[in-house]
């Protein structure tokens, strides 16, 4: 059984639409993959689709995770299975704290009848916001309600380390963070970096890249891959635009 | 001994307006002064003359006047002891550690009063022992207030017989730490109670108090006809919460809750219903001079056939005061809710500002929120908005929620959960906070 993270000829839709028409690759545990491509390209949808959002319909395709089909579950399921996705736009839910928000989650992740150790719980939590700076003052603050961009983010990066997927998608975790929030994220991500976890790292800009070195980068557009090196193809990209990618390589 | 007012032996049906037949009364042999019974005897022929609400009537609007039949009901007859005893034990166990008095009433009467943490200089009596022992100090402030928002009749009735319930007094620059706890206990097959509050802070005092409303068992028809009124004088500070945890099954309630805040009293009120098939709540926010701050705040979880039925006033009637007003609905199976609000500025009122929300989440697809918010300005340089929303979850939440591993049914409880805790954390106290969070949860885990 193949350890990883295995997107095959994945075709997917939204309202009738193709946006995803036969994506392939594989993030092998131990590895950072990055994704780039143009606005509309598919990167989002891509993540959506494996976290199983409800609006995108799989047509063709599969995604399997360590040999497990991944299409086959629940949306729940597949994050208790080991998929995590960081929101680009993680969304608000008012009244509930974030400590509440990231116990449930836990204790999602129990066998019924198991209560979740409180206070170990909470000893964790303390020393992993400190990881990331974030003040002691969000566990208590509705989840995401009123925290700047840069904060959320944190906060899905808190969730991320809480979780400790086998695979985890960063969807433009970059977008409107300033450098020294990049920065924070970007250390939380690369100490959870090991050979037991795999990362897909959807960016739209290279300097994100500069802070999460990937192994592999992978160039969508329109729903495909079209071109995978190292990471010197993210500095080429930079350097000559998507115009590159848009014109000569879905050309080829 | 006590007099049990026995229905009418005809069995054909009366009139809608009979609703009782003659006076009712818990204890013939209370000792009370003269005023109270001339007081008593005018408002049960007020309560006779008033007409019996009508859908008709704006104040009645959407309102399902079927709950309105209380033809037979008799006033609440006395515990047993082993019942009292139980009564009183489930009432310490429902409490906060810590609180500057507790009551107990059961069926209109004493149970058990504790007043261990009140401040020197604080009054804090049961109803029918002030009107016996204060009865000057009481008169003044005890049943003043007859502008209700269509519950006139209910009030008639509430002052014809209350006898139970807390009369706090608190003195110039008297300050509780704690809240004072009341519960109100009702059994029995058509008994009624008539469960009174009232609350005075003098200039700069502070006082909490919580009123419980819950039955004594399952499934009998009860009606609790309660009045809660709330007087600050300046810079005095009031908060009240009225938990009503009733018997889903058959128990209907109507509260009628009255604050009148002097120049620069601030008074805080929570409203959480859990229970009852039917509750009726009217809330009428006087700010009558200059500085005056009400905030009005609610948290009701309705399934099953319960109906809530709320109607508010905010009066700015000085310049400079401030309201702030959020009801929050979570609406499940075929329950209904009523809100209907009214911001009034009174002319001269200028500068006020004044806030007013109602939001309604739906669980059900037959489950119905009204809202009714209103605005009359009548003043200059005033601020104020209101407005209401009702929807369904939205389903990004759940998406965000699932995405971390919460099955979709622990989700939607956990948002809704939320929804509720967003009116709940506006009071003062993070004991009481958790305390009424968690009969929001105890209900909502028996929903299911």
């Amino acid at each position: 059984m193949s350890q990883s993270l295995k997107i095959d000829n994945l075709h997917a839709s939204v309202d009738g639409h193709e946006i995803l028409k036969g994506l392939t690759l594989e993030v092998p545990k131990g590895e950072v993959h990055a994704i780039m491509g143009p606005n509309g390209s598919g990167k989002s949808t891509l993540a959506k689709v494996i976290a199983g959002h409800e609006d995108y319909v799989v047509t063709e395709g599969s995604v399997t995770l360590d040999g497990t089909d991944l299409l086959a579950l629940e949306i729940d399921e597949r994050s208790r299975a080991g998929f995590f996705l960081a929101f680009q736009y993680p969304h608000e839910i008012p009244g509930v704290s974030n400590a509440n928000f990231l116990r449930a989650a836990r204790q999602a992740r129990l066998p019924k009848g198991e209560e979740i150790d409180a206070v170990a719980f909470y000893r964790e939590m303390y020393a992993k916001m400190d990881q990331l700076g974030m003040d002691r003052k969000f566990t208590g603050r509705s989840v995401n309600e009123g925290f700047s961009g840069g904060e959320k983010k944190r906060n899905e990066i808190l969730q991320m380390m809480i979780l400790d997927p086998k695979y985890a998608v960063l969807d433009e975790t970059d977008s409107g963070l300033d450098i020294d929030a990049l920065k924070i994220v970007a250390q939380g991500v690369n100490a959870m970096r090991s050979p037991e976890r795999g990362f897909l790292v959807i960016t739209h800009y290279q300097r994100l890249l500069d802070y999460i070195v990937p192994d592999v980068v992978h160039v969508l557009s329109d729903g495909r891959i079209v071109k995978t090196g190292d990471k010197s193809l993210a500095l080429e990209l930079e350097e000559k635009g998507y115009d590159w990618v848009t014109k000569e390589l879905a050309a080829a | 001994m006590s007099l049990v007012l026995t229905p009418p032996e005809e069995t054909t049906s009366r009139p809608a307006d009979a609703w009782c037949a003659a006076p009712p009364v818990t204890d013939a042999e209370a000792k009370l002064p003269d005023w109270y019974r001339d007081f008593q005897s005018a408002a049960w022929d007020r309560f006779t003359a008033l007409p019996v609400p009508v859908r008709t009537n704006q104040a009645w609007r959407f309102a399902d006047l079927t709950h309105l039949r209380f033809d037979g009901f008799t006033p609440a007859r006395p515990v047993s002891d082993s019942l009292a005893a139980d009564l009183v034990a489930r009432a310490v166990s429902g409490r906060p550690a810590e609180f500057a008095a507790h009551f107990v009433f059961a069926n209109n009467r004493l149970l058990h009063a504790e007043t261990r943490g009140l401040p020197a200089g604080a009054l804090c009596l049961p109803v029918a022992e002030a009107l016996a022992s204060h009865s000057e100090l009481i008169r003044p402030r005890f049943l003043r207030h007859d502008d209700t928002l269509g519950g006139e009749k209910f009030a008639a009735l509430h002052d014809s017989a209350t006898l139970s319930g807390v009369f706090l007094h608190f003195p110039k620059g008297c300050v509780a730490e704690h809240p004072v706890i009341v519960h109100h206990f009702v059994g029995g097959e058509d008994a009624v109670i008539f469960p009174h509050t009232l609350i005075v802070a003098e200039d700069a005092a502070q006082v909490s108090v919580v009123d419980f409303y819950e039955s004594i068992a399952d499934g009998e028809d009860t009606l609790v006809v309660g009045v809660a009124d709330l007087e600050a004088d300046r810079g005095g500070r009031i908060q009240y919460v009225a938990l009503q945890d009733l018997s889903e099954n058959g128990a209907k309630q109507v509260h009628l809750q009255h604050t009148r805040a002097g120049r620069d009293a601030a008074v805080k009120v929570g409203f959480v219903n859990l229970g009852a098939e039917w509750a009726r709540s009217e809330c009428v926010s006087r700010m009558v001079e200059s500085g005056a701050d009400c905030q009005i705040f609610a948290a009701n979880l309705a399934n099953g056939a319960q109906e809530y039925d709320q109607r508010t006033l905010q009066s700015h009637e000085a310049q400079h005061t401030t309201s702030d007003l959020l009801f929050k609905n979570a609406l499940y199976d075929r329950s209904r809710t009523i809100f209907s609000g009214l911001i009034q500025v009174q002319p001269g009122a200028h500068h006020t500002d004044s806030y007013q929300s109602c939001r309604n989440l739906l669980g059900s697809d037959e489950a119905e929120a009204n809202a009714m918010p209103g605005l009359e300005i009548d003043a200059d340089q005033v601020r104020c908005s209101h407005g209401s929303t009702t929807g369904a979850i939205d389903d990004e939440e759940i998406f965000y929620l699932r995405a971390r591993g919460i099955p979709a049914d622990e989700a939607r409880k956990i948002i809704s959960l939320g929804f509720l805790h967003g009116a709940i954390e506006k009071l003062d106290g993070e004991a009481l906070q958790d305390l009424l969070f968690a009969r929001v949860e105890r209900k909502f885990a028996g929903l299911a």
